[in-house]
């Protein structure tokens, strides 16, 4: 329904398997799913909700699909009190109050002032809006959605399903692309149905030991397969463990990183202990870890 | 294409997902955008426009591998005197090769493998998963779903009986061990493995086993489907959603997946309880902000500021019933407990059977959950008498303990199902605390219909509360949350 408004333009992708392969060559370990469902987003002109625990590469994601397609990155952080003003546009009312100053003298009918200071001289774009004005291709991350207000998420809603923004002074701004939009969540809360009715949704869990094992390979230089093998080994059965945190992709290359530094072939439980603060960030996880899985009594 | 979409979002809107007609219409075009003899893209661009929350994900899964199962004559259960006959034959054949268990798999469904002994498929079985030649599983699973699973045309189960059969045909317990000794062995004859190494090991074996699982879970839905069609089998195999299971009836699973749904829920609901309320009427002038703000005008106090009282740091009080009648709900309730002590600090907890206890220290030191229920449950003080709930006894303890300390700064909540066992309900006390604190919210694990009939009496006690709510599953829990302002 919305479809209709919104502007043809060609396809970013041209299959799936070449989602996948960019991906790579961006850097981006995606598996089946992820690909698929970036594909569709292209194609559908919809917005993905991508949601999962932290530190799977949620935010990672757009990055890499941003470098993949070449366009502009424009990220809005959300946080509880985004408003409006921060997240589509405000009005500069400094610089309006200037104009007004600078011409006090003049004979200039209010119609023309009033014509003159809501135009786009005196527009401060925010990354939604800006997202929709801009020309070049652009990638739009709107980063933990659900930590706004359930009110504020009424802000995007007019963003993601038509792809324009109204401003009461100015009329409505329509795109004249459609930006690949990215929505991260954490799942702190449920995010409201209407939503969720415009997005694909994704799930990205923790990796296999398969693909976390690659995702070791290709972000940490110098490193054996041998040692990438153990380290994905030692993650996955640490995420077997009942902990308040599980390790993220982020802590596992990490800790990756930390062992290539000090010259670690092989992990041995006693240099697995001394390094397990970078998987762990909590005492009793790190003190249960230590008991359950490396077997030393601390 | 159509019909058959509308089917599968019939199937999943039965199964209680929520699904829009904008998101069929979505759906219906997210399938025309990929290949669709690629089965795995397929399901993605389904469960992209279709499913859209994890908890149901696990719905959508089994639901589409029902509706889109391979169909064809060959999956179908051969009757069961036609498989004796069969293995007779079969075992006739082969009789030089020993056992006669082979049975011939129908056309195309048994593959090469079907010539085995049982032996030798177990072999087979212990050197896929030793290998991790998970290709090879697919095929075995089907063979060993053939000979073992026993299945009758026409049964109405689900496949659970039908896995577990085949399962232990497959004697997984020992296969574990002996790829266990396998890894052993591989690692060296003189040291071994270290602890570690063992552990990792296992997981890794557990891993494939559970693989293994999978492709015989498959199997026996494929033929299921073969048999009884997948819309009968889709009523059978349903589940309920998570946030509809019933607290007093969860069985160990599902009280796991419930702890997992609830964090963003007890992190909500101690917002709301919490919520400080700015008063409308404004203090003093505030002499400092006024002069700074004074500032943009030149100096004239066109903008007048005024301080506003600091808002109260609000408390909230849980008083919770641990006795043997709710005593599903009752850990449930701990959990619900811990996760608001986690995500808020000023929070006390009490729990009661006839007599009560405060507990707040317990779940503010306790690391997990585990050893927090552990303590509550060996150290908290609350028999007083003979052990069985006495709401009323356990009020008037309370409120002469720690009456004093509720103001109206203070939310309680109170989690019970109010029955007495015909003792004297005093209800007087929550008069008193429903007056005292800002609110006095009831939640009870029975159904509505419930309420009232034998001993219970929540009736007296339901005119002092700003609330009395039926919670037994997420749903309600989240409504209640809903409601609170």
């Amino acid at each position: 329904m919305a479809a209709a408004s919104v502007p043809e333009q060609q396809p970013r992708f041209a299959s799936i398997p070449a989602v996948l392969d960019g991906l790579a060559r961006a850097g981006y370990q995606a598996d089946e799913a992820i690909a698929s469902v970036v594909y569709l987003a292209d194609r559908l002109g919809k917005p993905v909700l991508v949601e999962g625990p932290a530190g799977t590469g949620k935010t990672e994601l757009g990055k890499s699909v941003a470098a993949m397609t070449g366009s502009r990155l424009i990220r809005l952080q959300c946080y509880e009190g985004l408003d409006e003003s921060k997240a589509l546009y405000e009005w500069h009312y400094r610089k309006q109050l200037l104009s007004i100053q600078a011409r006090r003298g003049d004979t200039v009918a209010w119609d023309d002032v009033e014509n003159d200071i809501f135009g786009e001289e005196f527009l401060l774009t925010r990354p939604l809006l800006e997202a929709i004005r801009a020309t070049e291709p652009v990638v739009l991350l709107v980063d933990e959605v659900d930590r706004v207000e359930l009110e504020t998420e009424a802000l995007l809603l007019e963003v993601l399903s038509e792809y324009q923004v109204s401003i009461p002074e100015l009329g409505t701004v329509r795109a004249t692309q459609v930006p690949l939009v990215f929505l991260t969540s954490n799942n702190t809360r449920e995010l409201s149905e209407a939503l969720k009715r415009r997005c694909l949704y994704l799930h990205i869990d923790y990796p296999t030991m398969e693909r976390e094992r690659s995702i070791v390979l290709a972000k940490v230089p110098g490193i054996s397969e041998h040692l990438a093998d153990e380290v994905a080994r030692i993650t996955r059965s640490l995420r077997g463990l009942e902990l308040k945190k599980h390790p993220s992709i982020s802590e596992t290359i990490d800790w990756a990183r930390t062992l290539v530094l000090l010259g670690v072939e092989t992990v041995t439980p006693e240099r697995a202990a001394e390094t397990l603060h970078i998987l762990l960030k909590y005492r009793s996880d790190i003190d249960r870890a230590t008991k359950d899985l490396l077997d030393i009594r601390a | 294409m159509l019909d058959v979409l509308s089917g599968f979002v019939g199937e999943l809107r039965a199964a209680g997902l929520p699904i829009s007609l904008t998101e069929t219409v979505d759906a219906a075009e997210a399938v025309r955008q990929v290949p669709i003899e690629d089965r795995r893209a397929f399901k993605a661009a389904l469960g992209a426009t279709l499913c859209k929350s994890v908890a149901h994900w696990r719905i959508f899964d089994t639901t589409f591998e029902v509706y889109f199962a391979s169909r064809g004559d060959h999956w179908a259960i051969p009757p069961r005197d036609a498989q004796i006959d069969e293995e007779g034959r079969a075992g006739a054949g082969q009789g030089d090769a020993g056992v006669g268990q082979g049975a011939q798999g129908p056309a195309g469904g048994g593959g090469s493998l079907s010539g085995l002994t049982r032996e030798e498929l177990a072999e087979l079985l212990f050197a896929a998963l030793a290998g991790a030649n998970l290709g090879a599983l697919a095929a075995i699973a089907r063979q060993a779903v053939l000979r073992f699973a026993g299945m009758e045309p026409g049964r109405p189960v689900g496949g659970t009986y039908y896995l577990y059969r085949t399962m232990r045909a497959l004697d997984v317990d020992g296969l574990m061990e002996r790829l266990m000794d396998h890894a052993r062995d591989a690692a060296g004859p003189e040291g071994g493995l270290t602890a570690l190494e063992e552990r990792l090991a296992r997981d890794e074996m557990e891993t494939r086993i559970a693989r293994l699982k999978e492709e015989v879970e498959a199997e026996i839905r494929r033929r299921l489907v073969a048999d009884r069609g997948a819309r009968a089998l889709a009523r059978s195999i349903q589940t309920p959603l998570p946030e509809e299971i019933d607290f007093m009836h969860a069985s160990r699973d599902e009280l796991m997946a419930l702890r997992r749904a609830i964090h963003p829920l007890t992190r909500r609901l101690a917002a709301r309880l919490a919520r400080r309320r700015r008063h409308g009427h404004r203090g003093n002038l505030d002499f400092r902000d006024t002069i700074r703000h004074s500032l943009s005008y030149g100096g004239v106090p066109v903008d007048p500021r005024f301080k506003y009282p600091r808002p109260a740091k609000p408390e909230i009080f849980v008083i919770a019933d641990i006795s043997g009648s709710v005593a599903a709900f009752a850990r449930f309730t701990l959990h619900l407990v811990y996760a608001i002590s986690a995500q808020f600090s000023r929070v006390r907890s009490f729990v009661f059977v006839d007599g009560i206890d405060e507990v707040t220290e317990m779940f503010e030191r306790a690391d997990d959950i585990g050893e927090a229920i552990r303590r509550v449950n060996t150290e908290a003080d609350v028999i007083w008498l003979d052990g069985h709930s006495d709401y009323g006894h356990a009020f008037e303890a309370f409120y002469e303990r720690w009456g004093e300390e509720v103001t109206s700064r203070s939310s309680v909540l109170v989690l019970g199902d109010a029955r007495n066992n015909y003792h004297a309900s005093q209800a007087w006390v929550l008069k008193e605390i429903g007056q005292k604190a800002r609110h006095l919210h009831w939640l009870n694990p029975e159904p509505r219909a419930y309420w009232g009939t034998g001993d219970s009496i929540l009736g007296q006690y339901a005119p002092f509360c700003d609330g009395v709510h039926e919670c037994r599953n997420l749903r309600q829990l989240e409504r209640f949350v809903e409601e609170l302002t």
